[in-house]
């Protein structure tokens, strides 16, 4: 029994990470991929089906490779990191910073797909009438395109939250794998098991199932909406 | 008056298709007639603004709103027309109380009290206030009608622009509302360009007719107060387009 609750205990401090790492990340994405999708939605330019490969990229790529991408980007000497460390004397190596860019960069074209296919799903006429009856083209995206929009952006959303929960790889060679300061749950179930400590490791995997549930089941719920349902007249 | 000349090409998967169109009239109601996918939408959203000809010019009452050697492009925003879409695209998220009021209402505030009594008002001549609280996925086709007139209506459009307005709706039912669209019309003293393939239509509300065909004008009838029934018979059926417009691509 004891074992158990110190188990839980330490369990405790990958989790309260996690779940920062995974919000903030999360919230970013959200911005970023939403943005990205609203753009894609409404403009044809250049190199769009350039960038929205790039975007898409981090779901098709192994995470050691978006995890080295990361280092030349970010590290001390890469093109962002060298001018971070210039500026502010911080680097995001082995930081929980450092954690919530991979999982940003991972989980981002979940929630940009899943953006970019509920905004081109509104259906045009809606936008059109919006214009007509005096809105800007911001106020149509706020009050007419991303409301409609929203149960797919939301589902995408969730979906990235629960990939940044679980992100390993890019994370493991960006942040590294130091308790309490950038060990999340996934990365903590892997020290556990190969240390053989196996009463945390099935707490802390215990626990990791138990969240993702709660996600996808509410999920679920939020998803429903009331104007959908439809009475035949 | 209204002046319309517009020039769009419009190429998709291959084919193409070109309106050149030119028109002028002076009249309340002007219908635009004609076989499907002959222009007549591509005109009504170029006057509208939700698409931009590739040249042209279109004014409203000595208003430019559309000049391309000007380089004269009003937003849709600030043309302050009325737009009725052949499916009404009401927006399926509002009530139909906030579908009336949503030109009045500003971004980021709550509809004031005073423009939610006035979408009250105009909900009742429209008879829909008692469906202030339904979605437009509940009511019924001819209530989501009266639904879409009275959102575009309460702007006080300068024009109302009306895509086949009963072709979502069963014989009887359009028979009715037809007679209630002339009668808001009236009311409201607002002019209207209207699509229609249907000829009871013409006889109902045109002033002047404008035929369509294959992306061209083939005519123009700048009154049709003093046609009857049978002159229109020979105005609106296919035979009777004369020739100078067979440019069928």
């Amino acid at each position: 029994m004891q074992a158990m609750t110190d188990a839980i205990a330490t369990a405790l401090i990958p989790l309260a990470l996690t779940l920062k790492v995974a919000s903030i990340a999360t919230l970013l994405t959200f911005g970023i991929g939403v943005g990205l999708a609203a753009v894609f939605a409404r403009r044809k330019f250049f190199g769009r089906d350039w960038l929205d490969a790039v975007a898409t990229l981090p779901l098709v790529m192994p995470p050691t490779v978006l995890g080295y991408y990361l280092i030349v980007v970010m590290g001390r000497n890469g093109w962002i990191g060298h001018w971070i460390y210039d500026a502010f004397g911080v680097t995001l190596m082995f930081t929980w910073q450092g954690a919530v860019a991979a999982s940003s960069v991972v989980s981002l074209p979940l929630v940009f797909k899943s953006a970019r296919s509920a905004l081109e799903g509104v259906d045009h006429n809606l936008e059109k009438a919006a214009r007509t009856l005096g809105s800007s083209e911001a106020e149509v995206f706020f009050r007419v395109s991303l409301p409609l929009a929203w149960r797919g952006i939301l589902a995408g959303t969730m979906l990235a939250f629960a990939r940044a929960m679980g992100e390993f790889g890019a994370t493991l060679m960006v942040a590294g794998n130091i308790p309490g300061k950038t060990q999340t749950l996934s990365l903590a179930v892997y020290s556990a098991t190969q240390a053989g400590n196996d009463g945390l490791a099935a707490a802390l995997v215990a626990i990791t199932s138990l969240i993702c549930m709660i996600v996808l089941v509410s999920s679920g719920k939020i998803l429903k909406t009331d104007y959908l349902q439809e009475v035949d007249r | 008056m209204m002046h319309v000349d517009v020039k769009k090409s419009l190429k998709s998967r291959g084919r193409s298709f070109t309106l050149d169109v030119s028109f002028a009239s002076g009249e309340d109601a002007v219908v635009l007639f004609g076989p499907s996918g002959s222009g007549k939408t591509v005109t009504l959203q170029a006057i509208a603004g939700l698409i931009t000809p590739d040249s042209g010019r279109i004014t409203l009452k000595g208003r430019v709103l559309f000049d391309s050697e000007q380089g004269i492009d009003v937003p849709p925003r600030h043309r302050n027309l009325g737009y009725l879409f052949q499916d009404y695209a009401l927006f399926p998220h509002m009530t139909v109380f906030q579908n009336v009021g949503y030109a009045l209402k500003k971004p980021w505030r709550r509809l004031s009290k005073e423009d939610g009594r006035r979408a009250m008002e105009f909900m009742e001549v429209f008879e829909i206030a008692h469906l202030a609280k339904s979605y437009p996925g509940m009511i019924s086709g001819g209530q989501r009608q009266r639904v879409a007139l009275a959102r575009a209506l309460i702007r006080k459009p300068d024009l109302l622009l009306l895509d086949e307005p009963f072709s979502a709706l069963d014989t009887l039912l359009r028979e009715r509302l037809r007679r209630e669209l002339r009668e808001i019309l009236a009311r409201f003293n607002i002019p209207a360009v209207m699509i229609t393939h249907d000829p009871e239509d013409i006889k109902a509300f045109a002033g002047a007719l404008i035929v369509y065909e294959a992306g061209r004008v083939c005519d123009i009838h700048p009154s049709l107060k003093e046609f009857g029934d049978r002159d229109l018979r020979s105005i609106i059926f296919p035979d009777s387009c004369p020739t100078t417009c067979a440019t069928r691509g």
